[in-house]
């Protein structure tokens, strides 16, 4: 039997990425709605309800940058240049995000500092990834084995619009999450955030979809020639199973249902884009197998993956389990 | 051509960003294996200054791991940002090492961090020992797969050239435990620890001096202090002699680079250990060189009339900038020696048994507590700019793997860079030092170890807790 290794990396690391995007998308949500909670207590325990995860998740954004750069190196070589500006700017909006988790605690005086750190980290990196999608979604050039376009190619109303789009999804996250995690003031609070960006976020899914076939013809045979569109058809289907659960769930004031219903809409969301991609990984310049580094490199971490991948599993169930129900109004080893 | 002028910025953003970061695991590295010994020690021997200790350096260990992790992910996305030939080109063999080291470290670090930090009376004291173990195994696992990759651009094993002018494994062993793997490991884990034991030992003599907690011996001061005093008895002479080992190896692989931290020019027989002297590399010599007679050769070749090459020997575009790896390499030598000094020194004071009242031991002590970082920085100065003028030793240039960026943007975000870490590094520090200034909170006389720490109320009170049980404040 002889295996696509490409393909199959290729799946490895857009399950990274979603991952990364579900995970690390709840936490930045958080940030994203930090500012619109009046009360220091009602802010702290938004932290808490993820200072003892945030860490594994962002971790995901590293396997999807080193996966890249391991599995896929033309790839990687190709799409950072291309998006140095978002890419650099999400990374320093990381560091400001992730050390308000320690340092917030640590003072009186420049409280308000860590939590305008922790919020403006999360909406810059945010939109930034956000607008680094678009880019790539907008298409890269290439000529020989690097980038050959500006460095203000990612700028488009496209990826502003996607930026946009994603600060909101990440919002929606969020506030589902803290449905979940909270109760009383705060929680009630989330279901009114939710009711917002959960609306939001369907629109711009609605309008980005719209956008995108028109992008590039490839994208637009994809979803709209036959006899494919057969295939694609259940994907806005249950996009709009999602939205129905969503609404439903708040109306009901159930508490997993709207966060479980969002994250189908990212992962639909997910889908609808490595549809539009396949089998391009740089779309239209780079596909999957002419990035793919060689079998030698890709089956020796595929070895290590098939271990390690499960463990991680595990060990990552098992943190949320441990931090499992509502957050404490009071709390942190701080 | 465009990247031409890119190469300077990249450069020096990449030295930048990555001497700010390498602080950072190089303390976690030590921390976490001395919260584990802690955490250990208070298990078995049920000895409540133990768990005091446990979490104090628990909260500095919390706040230096996030800047580590905040400051690594810059690294992974740097490589293809302003390095992208390189990435492009070494990818198949380096990528599958910094992935395992996601996979198989940071995974484990994020998956047990979140137990360790907030959890003991969540999971009890069993499972708690276990997740700290789990982080300190985490960080020893990453430095392991971090240092292959680095060892491997210092001495590439194992490897072929493809059509497409990347580097391709034949032989996975040979490329993870290259030649100069093992040196380099060895030397920079002790360099961690040794770094973590001058921090934990300033931190006890600065309690001890500010008098506190003296004439008790099992204060939190004093045992910190006895402990790092302990490590720096033992591991700073194991150091010593790992450098030496892995400087021999450098000789046989990076030969250059040992003449530039010798500070030679001409290869002889007989060469003298320069000890102090101003290279000169636009006269080709070493300026007021003062020296011990044959002790190069000694040293490095094992034989007093050995031939030592010299920085001739190699056409001037091929030779490392001599200057800055020669005064890097004395300055880590001597932060050495002095570790070396004060370990000596705690042994004699701790057989005359006035090792807790020594104040001038103390006031060393806490003068040489951040010299562990000056140490490991010059030494990865030594090392790095020594193996110039090639990111893979004798294969690729470091002016051949610059992206095609423009300058512009790689200086835009270099400023930025330098901005944003003194700000963020630098509270972050300055938190670190606060946390510091304050002593270790006394132990409970009578805590036995098999009853619940909950009760003992020595954790402020759970970060979550569950409906039915609201934490205490």
């Amino acid at each position: 039997m002889t295996l696509d290794l490409p393909l199959v990396w290729a799946g490895l690391i857009a399950l990274s990425v979603l991952v990364y995007v579900i995970l690390d998308g709840f936490d930045l949500g958080i940030g994203i709605l930090f500012p619109f909670v009046d009360s220091e207590a009602g802010r702290d325990q938004m932290m808490n309800s993820v200072a003892p995860v945030w860490d594994g998740n962002q971790t995901w954004l590293v396997l999807g940058g080193g996966g890249l750069f391991a599995v896929f190196p033309l790839a990687y070589a190709v799409i950072m240049p291309a998006l140095y500006a978002p890419i650099i700017v999400m990374l320093l909006a990381l560091i400001f995000r992730g050390v308000a988790f320690e340092y917030r605690f640590k003072t009186r005086r420049a409280k308000f500092l860590w939590g305008g750190s922790f919020a403006g980290g999360s909406m810059v990196a945010t939109f930034a990834q956000g607008v680094a999608l678009g880019a790539l979604v907008h298409g890269i050039p290439v000529a020989g084995r690097a980038y050959a376009g500006g460095g203000w190619d990612w700028l488009t109303a496209f990826s502003v619009l996607t930026g946009i789009a994603l600060m909101v999804g990440y919002a929606l996250l969020g506030a589902t999450w803290l449905i979940y995690k909270t109760q009383g003031e705060l929680q009630r609070a989330a279901y009114r955030f939710a009711w917002i960006t959960g609306t939001g976020t369907l629109a711009l899914i609605g309008v980005v979809s719209l956008w995108t076939p028109f992008l590039n013809a490839s994208y637009m045979a994809r979803w709209f020639g036959w006899p494919q569109i057969l295939y694609v058809v259940p994907v806005p289907l249950l996009v709009v199973a999602c939205a129905v659960a969503l609404y439903r769930g708040l109306s009901t004031r159930r508490e997993l249902m709207p966060f479980l219903a969002s994250l189908g809409l990212f992962v639909l969301s997910f889908v609808g884009l490595l549809i539009s991609f396949y089998p391009y990984i740089v779309p239209s310049s780079i596909t999957v197998w002419s990035a793919a580094a060689p079998d030698e490199s890709l089956s020796f971490i595929l070895i290590g993956a098939a271990v390690l991948f499960p463990l991680i599993l595990l060990y990552t169930v098992h943190a949320y389990w441990v931090f499992r129900g509502k957050v404490g109004a009071t709390g942190g080893y701080h | 051509m465009e990247s031409l002028d890119a190469l300077l910025p990249a450069r020096i953003q990449f030295a930048f960003t990555l001497s700010a970061h390498i602080i950072f695991p190089a303390f976690s590295i030590g921390l976490a294996s001395y919260l584990a010994v802690l955490n250990g020690l208070w298990l078995f021997s049920g000895r409540g200054v133990f768990l005091s200790l446990f979490d104090y350096w628990k909260k500095i260990f919390a706040v230096v791991f996030g800047m580590g992790v905040v400051s690594g992910v810059v690294m992974t996305y740097q490589f293809g940002t302003n390095w992208s030939v390189f990435s492009d080109r070494t990818g198949p063999v380096l990528g599958p090492l910094m992935a395992y080291e996601v996979l198989a470290a940071f995974f484990l670090e994020a998956g047990f961090l979140g137990i360790m930090l907030f959890g003991r009376e969540r999971v009890g004291r069993k499972l708690h020992f276990f997740a700290t173990l789990m982080v300190a195994l985490g960080t020893l696992l990453s430095a392991f797969w971090i240092l292959a990759a680095n060892s491997w651009m210092h001495t590439p094993a194992g490897y072929a050239l493809n059509d497409a002018g990347q580097f391709v494994v034949t032989d996975w062993w040979a490329v993870v435990f290259n030649p100069s793997f093992p040196y380099r490991l060895v030397h920079m884990v002790l360099a961690s620890y040794l770094t973590t034991a001058f921090v934990v030992g300033a931190v006890g003599a600065y309690h001890l001096l500010k008098g506190r907690t003296t004439g008790q011996d099992d204060s939190g001061a004093a045992t910190m202090f006895s402990m790092a005093m302990w490590m720096a008895a033992l591991v700073a002479p194991l150091q010593i002699l790992a450098g030496d080992l892995h400087g021999l190896n450098t000789l046989e692989h990076q030969p250059a680079k040992i003449a530039a931290m010798e500070g030679h020019f001409e290869t002889r027989a007989g060469a003298p250990l320069i000890l102090f002297g101003i290279p000169n590399a636009a006269e080709e010599r070493t300026d007021y060189a003062l020296g011990i007679p044959k002790l190069g050769s000694l040293i490095l070749t094992h034989d007093p009339n050995g031939v030592v090459r010299g920085l001739k020997e190699w056409p001037e575009q091929e030779r490392p900038p001599v200057g800055i790896v020669f005064w890097s390499f004395r300055i880590m030598m001597g932060i050495g020696f002095a570790m070396l000094g004060i370990g000596a020194w705690s042994l004699f004071l701790r057989y005359k048994r006035r090792l807790y009242g020594s104040r001038w031991m103390h006031r060393a002590a806490v003068l040489m507590g951040p010299s562990g970082f000056a140490a490991l920085l010059a030494g990865w100065f030594t090392t790095e700019i020594g193996r110039q003028p090639y990111t893979v030793y004798g294969l690729m240039t470091t002016a051949e793997s610059v992206s095609a960026i423009d300058a512009a943007a790689v200086g835009a975000s270099l400023v930025t860079f330098i901005a944003v870490y003194f700000a963020i590094f630098g509270s972050g520090t300055f938190y670190i030092l606060r946390l510091m200034h304050k002593p270790p909170e006394p132990a409970e006389p009578g805590l036995p170890a098999d009853e619940p720490i909950q009760a003992a109320g020595l954790m402020p009170g759970p970060v979550l807790s569950r409906e039915k049980n609201e934490a205490p404040a």
